[in-house]
């Protein structure tokens, strides 16, 4: 008993209030005391119990700070008590405060709230709640007295007059942004230190797998390059590997080409690069490729003599074409079928051949760089004519 | 102006003909019968002025029957070729009325000198009126020609001096050496 103090009811930084019960009267140990019948607070940090109304009042009331509690237990209702009242007994510490407290010295080192009419809210659990989070040490309170001794306040001068002043303020801002610069670049500086060793790392460990080319797989070496791409980083020299002598892009293209090579035979010698990717994807059905991928494997396929390779368009448009065809046989077959029509626009050619329109399309500007045909821009659409500037004699 | 039958070349009725062609060598063909289609049709409906803002109304820019007309930003560029030649010339600054020579000024200048030396009217005063006009000259090529032309024609012959203008508000003539 000899741990609670007097003390006001107001609540400290950082403290708020958990739970409120009433009729609680306080035991020291075993021994009943005079503070009966009164209002019990749990806080975050301590408990507070006052008389009816004494707490609302603002007036002086007792309290206990939780780290003194030490361990905390619910007396067990003797068999012929049939009272609806519930004790808790609050093992404490030893304290060596000076006690400001109604009862100076104790033989118990526990203390029981009994609450009369049981509790509303289930304050055992609340309370190891609180002894478990001990949400008091987060703001250690000044200890708080009651009555502060007038001292005169003395406010910190600050010198903001004059010049002087606009000039100290001055230079206190531009203090304050200057740390806050070199703050953002501390951090700035740490991220590309870091990116640099990540970038080394991972050119040590590409060098490895070349000098190790044998000893590990093929598999084991793209897996790892494509880890480092999803990293993000962009290692030259796996990079140069993946375009000259890659392995997985040979033998992917290989594999494109034998599938691909009737279809884009069917299609007139031509496929849009995102139809080959439609194309290879739905046959390999759930090992899928990535576009880059294919655009990789497709472009090592010139180099490979393999019988389709990549062809960009002037206008960036990519298609995989048969290696036989160039782009003047494909001008001249173009020429002939607007020969045969009379006219085409694209429209009419993508119906014709079957393919797409920006192919379609694609076919009759090459023919026009070749001079093989002649457009005719109306508001009816862009119609290609042959070119009889050129093959018709005046 | 009178009807005048003309026999259009046949990229007239070809509707590519109505767009600037993008292969270069394609184009400098279009662009030459564009450039010999306007000079015979110039002269064979004796027009010696284009002016670009009304050629809707022109059939030689308009091809109703297959409905396509050649847009003015390109007839600007063709008869800017013209003027390389010597066979147009802007009359405005904006480039919209142009003179069209389909003989240069100097071989109109040959033209109309010779005709004078068969008359055997040198040093005698002849009006513009009856250069162009005049009965003599009925069966000249320069009959009916505008009169800005053909002052400009003279200029050139007073270059050479074969020829003195004589630009009066009363008479306007010239006396040919």
């Amino acid at each position: 008993m000899n741990r609670i103090k007097y003390t006001s009811p107001l609540l400290l930084d950082g403290e708020s209030t958990v739970a409120v019960e009433n009729n609680v009267r306080l035991y020291d140990g075993d021994q009943k005391t005079s503070f009966e019948g009164g209002e019990l607070i749990i806080t975050t940090h301590r408990i507070l119990w006052g008389r009816p109304g004494q707490i609302a009042r603002g007036q002086t009331c007792l309290a206990l700070h939780l780290n003194l509690v030490v361990f905390l237990e619910e007396e067990s209702p003797s068999a012929f008590s049939f009272s609806r009242s519930r004790k808790i007994v609050l093992h404490l510490a030893e304290t060596n405060d000076s006690p400001n407290g109604p009862q100076l010295t104790s033989i118990y080192n526990f203390i029981k709230l009994s609450f009369r009419e049981g509790y509303t809210n289930n304050v055992l659990s609340l309370l190891n709640n609180l002894m478990q989070t001990r949400p008091w040490e987060a703001h250690i309170p000044s200890p708080i007295t009651q009555i502060q001794p007038d001292k005169p306040n003395i406010p910190t001068i600050k010198q903001r007059l004059g010049i002087v002043g606009i000039e100290r303020s001055l230079q206190q801002k531009q203090k304050e942004t200057d740390d806050n610069i070199n703050m953002a670049f501390q951090d700035l500086s740490k991220l590309m230190t870091m990116a640099k060793d990540m970038v080394n790392i991972s050119r040590t460990i590409s060098n490895k797998i070349k000098e190790k080319q044998g000893d590990i797989t093929e598999d084991e070496t793209v897996r790892f390059k494509s880890y480092l791409l999803s990293l993000g980083i962009d290692d030259p020299v796996t990079r140069e590997s993946y375009k000259s002598d890659n392995l997985y892009y040979e033998s992917l293209a290989r594999q494109i080409c034998s599938f691909l090579e009737k279809h884009v035979e069917e299609m007139g010698g031509m496929m849009a690069l995102t139809d080959v990717f439609c194309w290879v994807n739905r046959a390999r059905s759930l090992e899928l490729l990535s576009p880059e991928d294919i655009l990789n494997a497709c472009k090592v396929m010139e180099s490979l003599c393999l019988p389709v390779k990549l062809y960009e368009f002037s206008s960036g448009v990519m298609v995989l074409q048969l290696s036989s065809l160039d782009s003047s046989s494909i001008a001249e077959a173009t020429a002939s079928l607007i020969e045969d029509k009379e006219s085409l626009s694209a429209e009419e050619l993508s119906q014709t051949l079957g393919i797409s329109l920006t192919l379609a399309k694609e076919r009759l500007l090459t023919a026009e760089r070749f001079g093989k045909c002649c457009r005719d821009d109306s508001i009816q659409g862009l119609i290609f004519y042959p070119n009889l500037f050129l093959t018709k004699d005046e | 102006m009178p009807e005048v039958e003309i026999d259009w070349p046949w990229q007239y009725n070809f509707p590519p003909f109505y767009t600037l062609q993008q292969h270069p060598e394609t184009r400098s063909k279009q662009v030459a019968a564009w450039k010999s289609l306007i000079l015979n049709y110039c002269e064979k409906t004796k027009n010696y002025t284009i002016d670009v803002r009304d050629t809707n109304q022109c059939p030689l820019f308009n091809n109703s029957t297959i409905n396509r007309k050649l847009e003015p930003d390109i007839i600007i560029s063709i008869l800017g070729e013209l003027q390389r030649t010597g066979n147009a010339a802007p009359v405005d600054k904006a480039k919209n009325r142009w003179e069209i020579y389909w003989h240069t000024l100097e071989e109109w200048a040959t033209i109309v000198y010779d005709f004078i030396n068969e008359r055997g009217m040198q040093n005698t005063v002849v009006t513009l009126y009856e250069l162009t006009q005049g009965e003599d000259s009925i069966d000249t090529t320069f009959y009916g020609m505008n009169q800005d032309v053909l002052i400009k024609v003279l200029r050139v012959l007073e270059g050479d001096r074969k020829c003195e203008l004589i630009l009066e508000d009363d008479i306007q003539g010239a006396k040919f050496f």
